[in-house]
């Protein structure tokens, strides 16, 4: 636990944007408008793969309201590089390619050209006015088509990096291959009393956010460009639009509106570039929102995946030995998150033996986008449904044999180092004493439990602290707010100067008015823009004592701060306490306004641990499923609002209750996305759900002043396993493919 | 010298060598002295973060070392987003 006493930290305020979020008066991507706007819409491939051999726009430009058509004509090859949070940095050609098709449609949904015109409804008439003649060509659509010998391949040019052997040169869908051992696997195995192994598969499925993708953008004729959009990173929009349109980014301001939702799938830009080239030919500001078919086609999904697992224990249940082989799609491009997958898998285990390949693959579906612990879900459903059985099988309660080989301080963790302080045991302890772990199970259900880890990323942030002189503040930074994160800044900055949180006013500057910072994701803005936070209102406490000190006539180091006002330190004339209020009052005679600033780039924050608890009751003749109760179990370091970490947490599960029962990408055999809606892609509602109960464990992390972690992305880590391992209870059967939908459950009980 | 440790997916671009150690004053000039002993690396490197001393850096060129570091060289997360192509 930290050590550290606070008043503020803690707390749960009301949130200070809550009322307009509950109002409505919130604005939202598609809730921007500016004078002179007209309104854009895409063109996209009816195919999942297809060489584009011509593009005639000419019926479209000539409607009437037709102010602009875009083609690949319209947009420079790039080959330009952009900071992308934890990705580092990362070439822009594939997003250039993704947000407008060059010479081949790689997925049904490719945008192969765009149309802006005095309503929508003319620009979405134009745009099916466009004529693409394709030259269709065979489709690798799953792992196992991309994989094949002679399959079809995406891009000519790819190679596997990593790969094993040197005798594969030729074209390949393998983007790359990642390998980690240990120890002697052979010998490992050798050792075990106790082997099991399967093959686990999970499908593409989306972050689904609430609001779709939506942005404007003015391109001025002094070739000045502002840019309003939903995003997790409008730093980022500013350097890929530039990159990726040729543009100079001084010239570029990116207003990032509020945002409903993104978990991953907000860090890349698809209808940003459009958008401002669109506006550059109309010469008018444009418009552009995604529908919610165009959200499932072109944007976001998360890899579906196939992982061959097997792990060894001895009777004891120690861990002796594991081996695993990861396939992940990335979509139409590399970048699929394998190295999350690799890096995660056994990441909660200590284990002296192991063997990890993974391999990033190719396939004829929307590049992916990162989604809350990129690649860790999958890899833990793997991992944990193998530990549970290898429980079962050897009849030791499931937490037991977890808390027995759980890693602690100074293990070395899979990828390399050692870890820190680390809460997994302590996480683990709580489980077991929780009482939903000995409570009594009804007629048809069954009881799983799951563990999960995510790193929590670190970056760059920057934060201004503006004192008012009335004694209330500002707050500043520059990573747009998803989950409550510019009331946690607020708390921040009230335990930091004693100011009531009330009168402390949090908000999201645009790029022209903060400094660099990376984007909302890697579950790092408390962590890292909240250590530029604190920093900042401690500039301001220290200008504080200096203003104190011009007050007194006394030298800076006689003046020291206490309960948030500046007191004489021992040796210096007695004087009476000034307070914040005071000294704010006097700032315009003591050296004018009080602004601190502080600019940060800290590493990982290190990793965090949670244990899931899920009670399943299976209606046998229907095959459905429902969870009854559910308990996430989590070490969150230090809970600065506690309210939204256990948000974070009951939002993590939920979504992960829905990939694990429901949600999937159903594809056709051509390669067309049959269930592009929200009608047919069964995300759970709250009708679904039980209360999620929530248990935070606080194992302060040492690299934060306050002990604050990551909480954002460890949530989603546990639930599929945990709900497969209480399928798996409450059957008898061991389900190792997602989704866990009544069709599959029904078949599979039948059929045993 | 700091110790250099390579996953082993990355030992078939240092003729087996899984660790190596080098009198390096940062990270920068220890990753210089790597890639001048084994130049195939770079294709690798790209996609890969640096840990030193348990912490996993974003931006470790200018990280110090010590006479006892343990440097680690770890994949980055990709997430979806491209990585860069040689």
């Amino acid at each position: 636990m930290s050590a550290r006493t606070f008043t503020a930290i803690g707390t749960r305020p009301v949130r200070h944007d809550g009322l307009d979020k509950v109002t409505g008066r919130a604005n939202f991507g598609a809730d921007i408008t500016v004078p002179g706007m007209i309104f854009g819409a895409v063109l996209r491939s009816p195919h999942a793969h297809a060489r584009l051999v011509s593009i005639d726009t000419t019926a479209a430009e000539a409607m009437a309201g037709v102010k602009a058509v875009l083609t690949r004509d319209d947009i420079p090859e790039t080959f330009a590089k952009v900071v992308m949070g934890e990705a580092g940095t990362i070439g822009l050609h594939d997003m250039g390619d993704n947000a407008l098709a060059r010479t081949k449609v790689l997925y049904q949904g490719h945008a192969v050209a765009a149309v802006a015109a005095t309503s929508l409804d003319i620009a979405q008439r134009a745009a099916d006015r466009i004529k693409v003649v394709y030259e269709v060509l065979p489709a690798a659509c799953t792992l196992d088509q991309a994989l094949a010998p002679n399959a079809p391949i995406l891009h000519e040019g790819l190679r596997t990096k990593g790969k094993a052997t040197s005798d594969a040169d030729g074209p390949t869908n393998v983007a790359m291959r990642i390998e980690m051992r240990r120890g002697d696997i052979d010998q490992g195995f050798g050792e075990a009393d106790i082997i099991v192994e399967d093959e686990f598969r999970t499908p593409m499925v989306h972050q689904g956010y609430i609001e779709p993708h939506a942005c404007v953008a003015r391109y001025g004729e002094d070739g000045q460009v502002v840019i309003w959009t939903s995003t997790q990173g409008h730093f980022m929009v500013r350097d890929s639009c530039a990159g990726i349109l040729g543009l100079d980014p001084a010239k570029i301001k990116v207003v990032a509106t509020e945002i409903g939702g993104g978990f991953g799938g907000k860090i890349s830009v698809y209808l940003e570039p459009l958008a401002a080239a669109l506006s550059r030919k109309a010469h008018r500001p444009v418009k552009m929102v995604m529908t919610r078919g165009e959200v499932f086609r072109a944007s976001g999904p998360t890899s579906g995946t196939t992982i061959r697992m097997k792990i060894g224990a001895k009777r004891d249940g120690t861990l002796v030995a594991a081996s695993t082989t990861m396939y992940y799609e990335a979509g139409a491009y590399p970048g699929s998150p394998a190295g999350g997958g690799a890096m995660c898998c056994f990441a909660s285990y200590r284990i002296p033996n192991f063997s990890i390949e993974a391999y990033d693959v190719v396939v004829n579906r929307p590049r992916v986008a990162a989604y809350r612990a990129p690649g860790a879900p999958a890899a833990a459903f793997a991992t944990e449904s193998v530990v549970d059985e290898i429980a079962r099988r050897l009849g030791m309660d499931p937490l037991e044999l977890r808390l027995k080989n759980a890693v602690t301080e100074g293990d070395r963790a899979p990828y390399g180092p050692t870890y820190g302080p680390i809460g997994l045991r302590e996480v683990i302890e709580t489980a077991r004493r929780h009482p939903h772990w000995q409570a009594p199970l009804g007629p048809n259900q069954g009881r799983g439990v799951a563990c999960g880890f995510w790193f929590n990323a670190g970056m760059a942030s920057s934060a201004i602290v503006i004192l008012h002189g009335d004694g209330s503040a500002a707050v500043v930074t520059g990573n747009p707010d998803i989950g409550g994160t510019r009331a946690a800044q607020a708390l921040m900055v009230s335990e930091e100067l004693g100011i009531p949180v009330d009168r402390i006013r949090p908000s999201v500057a645009d790029t022209d008015s903060i400094g660099y910072a990376d984007v909302t994701g890697g579950s790092r803005v408390c962590y890292a823009t909240g250590m530029a936070v604190i920093q900042a209102a401690q500039d301001v406490r220290d200008q504080l004592r200096q203003r104190a000190a011009t007050i007194w006539g006394v030298d800076l180091s006689q003046v020291g701060w206490e309960n948030g006002q500046a007191v004489a330190l021992d040796g210096a004339p007695a004087q009476t306490p000034l307070t914040l209020a005071e000294l704010a009052d006097k700032m315009a005679s003591t050296g004018g306004p009080v602004v601190g600033r502080a600019t940060v780039s800290p590493p990982m924050a290190g990793p965090g641990f949670a244990v899931n608890i899920c009670d399943l009751e299976v209606d046998k003749e229907t095959g459905c499923s429902r969870v009854v109760r559910y308990t996430a179990i989590q070490d969150v370091g230090k809970a600065i609002h506690p309210s939204f970490v256990e948000g974070q947490m009951q939002g993590g599960a939920a979504q992960g209750i829905g990939w694990a029962l429901n949600e999937e990408y159903v594809y056709a055999s051509d390669g067309t996305l049959q269930n592009a809606s929200f009608l047919d892609y069964r995300m759970p509602v709250a009708s679904d759900l039980p209360p999620i109960e929530t248990v935070l464990v606080e194992v302060a992390n040492p690299l934060h002043p306050y002990g604050v972690r990551g909480v954002g992305e460890v949530p989603i880590v546990p639930p599929l396993g945990a709900v497969a391992n209480a399928l798996r209870d409450a059957t008898g059967v061991r389900f190792t493919e997602l989704p866990l939908s009544p069709p599959r459950v029904l078949a599979r009980l039948s059929k045993d | 010298m700091a110790v250099v440790y390579f996953p082993s997916g990355m030992t078939r671009y240092t003729d087996g060598v899984d660790q190596l150690h080098i009198e390096a004053p940062r990270v920068r000039e220890l990753l210089q002295e790597v890639l001048a002993r084994y130049p195939d690396l770079a294709v690798m490197l790209e996609s890969m973060t640096v840990a030193v001393d348990g912490q996993v850096y974003h931006h470790p060129d200018y990280v110090p070392l010590t006479s006892t570091s343990e440097v680690h060289l770890v994949p980055r997360i990709a997430g979806g987003s491209t990585a860069l192509r040689s």
